[in-house]
């Protein structure tokens, strides 16, 4: 059980310290159904905060199974999601409301 | 409209299961119908209602108003859930071994079908608000005709409904005695998903710390993007990637409420189902 606590403490502490050494935000833009760009490069290991710009008038949610976001972005409106720390690897993003076109990816590097 | 028919189902279909878990865990209860309408019409009017204020909510709480929402509404699911394992190990088997001598006695009418009611309107609620959002935006978008649009989103309701009864008919295989085993179990295992999912939420908030990405992958096997791994996601919670704090939060759940129906449900069941069972004896003078 002590093992355990000290465990869950490291981790919290580790989550702490990677959450301060987070940077600028990163910006990822919704127009006409499609993602721009379609590839975010991000930093492996770290939390970073994604702000998502929709330019269309309609609602569009930006999901990803593989990161567990889902987050609804009211049209001509934007959102932040936090992600990560992420292990390095390459992650899809959707539109869950446009999902044949609003498509792409981040790369945790 | 196939398109917006599929995305329609898969919306649905989240809500659809769980009002099918509720109706065979309420099973033989007098009044459960209109309970659970009351439920999906109000799930209905407040999916409406989230979906006109989307951007209100979207901007509440410095930007995390969505999360808080969901993770509220989860929650209150939650609780309502486990209200209702522990009210049901109290008083459950009496009706179930009363349930066929002398029909739904007392003991039912005091049986808090709200509960069941609320967790319906929230699954409802939240799946709803989400496909008028999107069906509203494919109407302002202009990208299908107003007949495909119906079309399409009744197929998707259509089918989604269609689960949803598929699971409530295959559990209604169950015999009776079993029936209250099997949907408690359910109910137990839905709880804890829903608390895994608003623990991601709130991770996703920045409001808790994940504990651990993705602490394994079984992504390679079943995504929840599958028709499957989605019915699994709402029913017991299966996530291919969960958080560290995902995986607490389920177990917690789990444990906490099968604890709670062990302590509380117990002790105080075995005398009143012994007064129960001899008047379950006394010829039936009321019906």
């Amino acid at each position: 059980m002590p093992r355990l606590v000290l465990v869950v403490l490291a981790l919290i502490f580790g989550y702490a310290a990677s959450a301060m050494s987070q940077g600028a935000p990163y910006t990822l833009t919704i127009k006409d159904h499609m993602f721009q760009p379609t590839e975010v490069e991000i930093p492996a290991g770290k939390k970073i905060e994604l702000i998502v710009k929709n330019e269309d008038p309609t609602p569009e949610e930006f999901e990803s199974t593989e990161l567990r976001r889902e987050k609804v972005v009211p049209g001509g409106k934007q959102i932040t999601v936090y992600i990560g720390p992420l292990k390095p690897g390459r992650y899809e993003f959707f539109g869950d409301f446009n999902p044949k076109t609003a498509r792409g990816h981040i790369v945790a590097k | 409209m196939l398109g917006s028919a599929i995305i329609v189902f898969r919306e649905v279909l989240e809500a659809a299961l769980i009002v099918g878990v509720v109706l065979a865990a309420s099973v033989g209860a007098p009044r459960r119908g209109f309970w659970v309408s009351c439920g999906i019409a109000s799930g209905v009017v407040g999916a409406g209602l989230v979906a006109l204020f989307a951007t209100e909510i979207a901007a509440a709480a410095a930007g995390i108003g969505q999360e808080l929402l969901n993770a509220c509404i989860l929650l209150l699911a939650v609780g309502m859930l486990g209200w209702h394992n522990i009210w049901m190990s109290r008083h459950g088997r009496e009706l179930a071994a009363t349930a066929r001598s002398i029909g739904d006695a007392v003991v039912s009418g005091a049986r808090p079908l709200y509960v069941l009611a609320v967790v319906v309107g929230l699954a409802v609620l939240r799946e709803g608000s989400e496909t008028v959002l999107f069906l509203y935006g494919i109407a302002a978008g202009g990208g299908l005709s107003a007949g495909a649009l119906i079309a399409g989103g009744a197929l998707g309701l259509l089918g989604g409904v269609a689960m949803g009864a598929a699971l409530y008919l295959g559990l209604l295989r169950i015999p009776t005695r079993r029936l209250f085993t099997v949907t408690s179990w359910m109910v137990l295992l839905l709880a804890a998903g829903m608390a895994a999912q608003a623990a991601g939420y709130l991770v996703q908030a920045d409001l808790l710390p994940p504990l651990g990405n993705a602490i394994w992958d079984t992504s390679a096997v079943l995504t929840e993007d599958s028709v499957i791994g989605k019915t699994l996601h709402t029913l017991i919670g299966y996530v291919s990637r969960p958080d560290g704090i995902q995986i607490m939060f389920y177990l917690a759940v789990l444990a906490g409420i099968w604890l709670l129906t062990r302590v509380v449900g117990a002790p105080v069941s075995s005398p009143t189902r012994a007064s129960l069972r001899r008047n379950a004896e006394i010829p039936n003078t009321t019906g």
